[in-house]
Formats: C-alpha cells, structure tokens, sequence
C-alpha cells in the first residue's frame, strides 16, 4: 500500500498527490511514467511523474478526471492509500545524461497543454538546474484547469500562458503563441510538447515550419505498462513501436498522430459507460 | 476397466460463463480412478515428469484412501499442483509414457493430482517441512512458475528468499494468461501461491527489475548473494502486415490480460474490454485456444481461430481443442493472413487471407506451408486477436552488465539454470521463449539447485 501524504485539488476536475513509493522515488527520472491503481476494481492507470524527492521517498502524481478508475483515484484523501505505484517505466528524456556542459548550451521551449503541464515540470526543472535556458508555455481551455502556475514559474526563465477563452494570460491556442514568441525573435535548439495528441500534433505542424526539434510524450492506452499487452502501439518513422518501453517520448516528426489518435479513443463507448456506473455507485454510497 | 471420465459442465452451458470447465474427481471416482495404476517398478511416468513428482507412490495412497498423504507425496516435489493437475500436457508427459496408454487409455494422473490438491486445500492441510533458516537472501526476479517453482526449493533448503513481481498481483502467466474457466485464480492459484508463502517466501509486487531496482542493486544494495531470473516471455509478437494497427486489432496477451488480471468481465472491474461479434483469432496454440474462448463468453455471435496448417500441426493440447469446439469455436484451416482491411473509421472490417499448401515434413519433423499462388480468402471479422507466441523482455538483459542473451532473444543459460554471470540464474520462458508451465518449473528447481551448489562453493 502506498500512502497519500500530501493532496491538493488543483482544479475541480484535477488533484496532485504526493504518495510514499521509496523504491519508485529511489529510481525515478524525467520522462518516465508510472502505473497507479486506487482499488481493486481499478484500472492500471499510466500517470507521468510530476516530481520525486528520493530522501522522503514519495513521488508526485497529479491525475484529472476522465473515467472511472481516475475518478477513484482523485477520491483518496490525505492517510488513505493508493493500492498500487508501479514504476519507473519508459524510458528517460533524451537529455538525461547528457553532460552538463552539453545543456548549458541548449535553449528549451516547453508547450505544456492541460495534464501535460505536470511531465513538463521535472524536465524543466532538471534542465533548469543544469543551466540550459528554459521557457514555458503553458495552454488550458480556461483559467479554473491551469495548474501549477508558481511551480512552473520557478523553474524556468520565461513562462508564457495562453487559455482558449482569454480568461488567463493570451486568448488563443498554444501554437499561436510559440509561433509569436519565435517570429518575435526567440531562438530555440529543442521543442517539447506534452498534452492532448490533438495539441502535439498540431504543435508539430507549427514548429516544423521552423525547422525546430520537436520532442512529444505520447499518453496512450495501456494495460501493463511493461511491454506485454501492445495497447500503446504505435507508429514511428513507419515502424510499429511500443509507447510502454520504446517511449513514451518520440521525435514527432516520426509519429503518425492520425493512428494515434484513433487508436486512443478504441474503448471510449466502454469508459463512459464504467464511469457513469461509478458515478451512480458514488452517490448511492453517499446516501 | 476404463479410464474413469470426468465431469464436466455442459457446453452450451459453459460457453456463457467463466466457471471451469472440468469439476474434477470426487473421492469415489479418483480412488477408482487410481486402482488402475499397474505401480510399475520401473515408473515411467516418473521420469517423464519434468518435476519429478514420485506418481505410482501418491496413487498408490489414493488407492488406500490416505488422500492427506498423497499430498505430503506430491508436495516434496511440486509446490503448485493444483495448477499442474489442471494445465500440464500430461498426455504427453507422464501419461503419455504410462504403460497402459499403450493398448488403452493411460491412468488420468492429472485428474488424480488435481483431485488431491483440491482435497488438499478444501481440508486445509499445509507443507511447510523446511530446514533451519541459513540466512542467506536469494532474489526471484517473477513470480510465475519458474520462480515460484525456484524460490519453494530454496526456502524448503533454508535459504531467504524474496521474489519480484512487476505486476500487481503475483502468479505471472498463472494470473494474466491462463483464463478462469482453466485455472480459477482466487480459489486455486492465490491458493498455491499462499503455500508458497507459507514456506517463508516473501513476494514483493510492484517491482520492475531493470527499472524499479537493477539485478547489480539487489547484489550491491540489497544484499542478496544470488538471483533467479523467471521473468517469462511477455512480449507478443505480431506479424508485421498491413492493417494491423487498426482499432479492433489486438494481442492475445492484451485481452487476455483485461479478462484475467483486470477482470473485465466482472461487472465491478473499471478494465474496458472490446469484444465485436465476429471475432478472428490467428493462432493455433494453447492462447489462441484461451483468447477464442474467453471470446465467445464475453458474447461474441462467432468466433473462428485461422490457422496456417491442418488440425494435426495445432500446437495446442488435444484437450483444449476439443473443449473450444463442443463450445462452438469454428476453425479455419490452411489460411494466412495477409492483411488487416479496415474500414472508413480505422476499425478492422475482416481479414484478407491467402490459402495455404501443406509441405513435407522438414527436419524437426513439422510440416511447412506455403502460400497457394494467387489465392484469396477473405474472412469478416470485427476482432482480430494476435497470438503468435511470445518473446523474453529483454529488459534485464538489457540493464544487467555480463548478461548474453541467446538467439531467441532470450538470456542464455545452461541446462541448469546458469547464466553467462556469476551469481545469475535463470530458467523458463525467459530463457527458453514461450512453453509450458511445467517445464518452468522444472527449469525453476535444477536452478535452485544450481543456486544452492554455487552459494556453498563461496564459503
């Protein structure tokens, strides 16, 4: 069991968790996800690692409403105990273990959209650390979803928002302020986009217009997480990969969003249905 | 007097539902059953079992109606019998070699086991002879047969031993491959697991070797003095044609696992499960059997498995064959796919197939196929399930320094269980690439072997 020793309701529809894992923390890197589950009738659920701290031993998770079993997971409160963390999985960024000298000289533009905000945030912080000159942009479809604001702030040298209604920062989508901020005359040596497919896709056609590098983290479905079930297959450069061991970050140039995409919502009629269940179930229980 | 036959639910009936299949022998039936045993001097069926399980002895208790002591019998070898007596290949194994299968039918030693840890269990009986505790940590990395086999000698040698389980729930293949309707997983593998427990076995879910902690960690940090590696063979193979990333498309391991592990099919389980009503299943060994199955329980109008050969090159037991047709599994014969044809939405509408030609047989003695110039079948399918085989992860060779692997992708190992590194053992699929639970097993006992010899040799 696995404790919750610090929750915060960071949106309505969205928590972060600081969970007990020494092992998981012991060896977990930017880039790398996790498998959570909250019950036993719960769904391994494939988190990004929001952050770790290997001397208290806990791992940060922040997780959003989107079916049954993370609507579960956001019901635990502090003391209460996830039943299973499973990690570190996938492989790390690119840029771990590149030297120090090497980052210093990379410039870093983030565009981090809703959930993907928490991934982008121990990338930032590590390169950050390591001297390379970072900025964020960091897209919601309104204020009340933008999360981890300060935290994001402090971790990079310009952090740079947008909502599509305007109701924070720009109004207007991610790919129009990374298209401002280069015409502006930011130079940037690496991209990298972490959100819905739908915005790293687009993304992708926005940077390649620059010739910049662009480096996505593809959340797709998955059972296992380890390499058995090839749910999360999907196509590189022409070639079938596994997002759980191969990935889950692709140079995006290589990845065929479409199939992505499709693939991704295969069980959404079945979700829907089990998340309304749940839903019933919740308020029943509640009387 | 013939062998006695055993009870099984109506398949009609079955195919509706995940219960099991066969209901085993009751007292009466197995001791009659067991009277049939000639308890040959020189037991051949002994040495066909890859575990060595001393069989003409714990029939012979059967016969006396000492079923607690037959069970102390089978216990000494098998920690997992239950299991066995449900899923090893005994006809060609130990009831393949008994001596009355040679005019007529041989004893049913699976059943007779089965029926003895069953009887074993319901009565609460435990095995828990063990030497002195010495000590000394040995790590299992898997918790499926080969490391439950494995990490059950050595605690009954004395040693503290610890498996590692990536999944959640420990049992590996036991738990996410075999379905419930043959092998249940709360009533009869937990079960045995809980057993293996009893020995002083400590399982550590959760634990990624090669991610969550390397073998070099378990040595240097965690003070263990020998590893067994029983990490199975978890990769599934596709077969690299068109279509095959289309929604609807997917591995054996992938829904078998949503039914097994994550129990789809239970109302309760948040696991989505997608079973169209026509379903394909492209395969012929024992998981294709499985995922067929499971298929037409979860609702499926049909269910057809496409195999490349004829019906006698079907690599699955006999038994499985003849449980999925009384259920209503058809079978298409000498077809290959070829390609996955998808509709407007990116979902498979069916199979494009080329028939097939039988060849002679080549030097393993299997026949080849070749595919029959400018044929072409199609078959309508809504599903498609993939089950090809399976490969080693390739994960702890990758992280382990010293480590070769061998040609089949797998970690290269002796008969007994060494690897090329000291201190490392391995054994089962890992090593071998997908077989049978009970050869893993056998694998898993010479390495505990091996394991014991190499840590007395430090001192």
């Amino acid at each position: 069991m696995y404790k919750i020793v610090k929750k915060e309701i960071l949106s309505p529809v969205i928590c972060l968790m600081e969970v007990e894992a020494p092992r998981v923390a012991h060896a977990a890197k930017p880039g790398q996800f996790l498998i959570v589950r909250a019950c036993e009738e719960g769904e391994r659920v494939p988190l990004t690692v929001c952050n770790f701290d290997r001397e208290k031993g806990t791992v940060t998770i922040v997780t959003q409403i989107v079916g049954a079993s993370s609507r579960r997971i956001c019901s635990l409160n502090e003391g209460d105990c996830l039943v299973d963390v499973a990690g570190p999985l996938g492989q790390p960024s690119e840029f771990f273990g590149v030297p120090v000298e090497e980052l210093k000289k990379q410039r870093y533009i983030f565009i981090a959209g809703g959930l993907g905000v928490a991934p982008v945030y121990p990338q930032a912080k590590y390169l950050h650390e390591a001297g390379a000159c970072v900025d964020i942009i960091i897209g919601a479809k309104t204020a009340e979803l933008l999360i981890l604001e300060d935290k994001m702030r402090a971790v990079c040298d310009n952090l740079y928002i947008c909502t599509d209604d305007g109701s924070k920062g720009e109004k207007g989508l991610v790919t129009a302020m990374l298209s401002k901020l280069i015409e502006g005359g930011k130079e940037y040596t690496q991209a990298v986009a972490i959100g819905p497919m739908i915005m790293m896709k687009f993304v992708a056609q926005t940077t390649a217009k620059y010739n910049l590098p662009l480096v996505v983290s593809l959340n797709t479905l998955m059972v296992d997480g380890t390499g058995m079930c090839g749910a999360c297959r999907v196509t590189v450069g022409g070639q079938t990969k596994f997002a759980c061991v191969d990935g889950p970050e692709f140079d995006a140039y290589q990845v065929d969003f479409e199939e992505a995409m499709r693939r991704q919502a295969m069980y959404k009629p079945q979700e829907i249905e089990s998340d309304h269940k749940c839903k019933i179930g919740i308020e029943r229980s509640n009387g | 007097m013939s062998r006695v036959a055993v009870r099984e639910q109506d398949p009609k009936v079955r195919a509706t539902n995940f219960e099991e299949v066969s209901y085993g022998y009751n007292e009466q039936e197995a001791v009659l059953e067991a009277s049939r045993c000639l308890n040959c001097k020189k037991p051949s069926c002994m040495t066909a079992c890859p575990v060595s399980v001393k069989i003409p002895f714990f029939i012979e208790k059967i016969v006396k109606g000492d079923f607690a002591e037959a069970a102390r019998v089978i216990s000494i070898d098998s920690s997992l019998p239950a299991i066995c007596g449900r899923v090893c290949p005994q006809e060609t194994q130990c009831e393949g070699s008994c001596v009355l299968g040679i005019k007529g039918e041989p004893v049913a030693i699976g059943k007779l086991e089965r029926f003895v840890a069953d009887w074993s269990r319901e009565n609460g009986l435990s095995f828990v002879e063990k030497d002195e505790p010495n000590g000394i940590k040995v790590a299992v990395v898997g918790s499926g047969p080969s490391g439950l086999a494995c990490a059950s000698d050595l605690a009954k040698m004395g040693y503290d031993v610890t498996i590692f389980e990536s999944l959640h729930k420990a049992g590996g293949v036991l738990m996410y491959g075999i379905p419930e309707f043959r092998l249940p997983k709360d009533k009869v593998v937990a079960a045995e697991i809980e057993n293996v427990k009893a020995l002083g076995v400590k399982i550590e879910t959760n634990v990624i070797i090669g991610r969550t902690l390397s073998v070099d960690e378990l040595f240097d940090q965690e003070g263990f003095k020998a590893v067994f590696i029983g990490l199975g063979a978890g990769l599934p193979k596709f077969m690299n044609i068109p279509g095959e990333n289309l929604n609807g498309v997917l591995s054996a391991n992938e829904f078998l696992t949503r039914n097994n592990l994550m129990q789809a099919y239970k109302e309760e389980s948040h696991t989505p499960i997608f079973v169209g009503r026509k379903v394909c299943v492209v395969g012929g060994g024992n998981v294709a059997m499985d995922a067929a199955r499971t298929a037409m329980r979860l609702g499926a109008d049909r269910v057809s498995i496409v195999y490349r050969r004829t019906e006698n090159e079907l690599p699955a037991r006999r038994e499985e064959i003849h449980h999925a047709k009384e259920e209503g599994i058809e079978f298409r014969f000498l077809v290959n796919p070829v390609e996955i044809a998808g509709d407007e939405r990116g979902w498979v509408k069916g199979l494009v197939c080329e028939e097939m030609v039988l060849g002679e047989p080549d030097a393993s003695g299997r026949c080849s196929v070749t595919p029959k110039e400018g044929s072409r079948v199609e078959i309508e399918a809504d599903t498609v399930i993939m089950s090809l085989g399976t490969s080693p992860n390739p994960l702890v060779a990758n992280t382990t320094e010293g480590l070769k692997k061998n040609r089949r992708g797998g970690i290269e190992a002796t008969e007994d269980g060494r690897t090329t590194r000291e201190g490392i053992f391995a054994g089962g699929d890992a090593v071998t690439g997908a077989a049978t639970v009970i050869l893993a097993m056998g694998a898993g006992r010479k390495a505990a072997k091996s394991i014991d010899e190499y840590i007395k040799s430090l001192k």
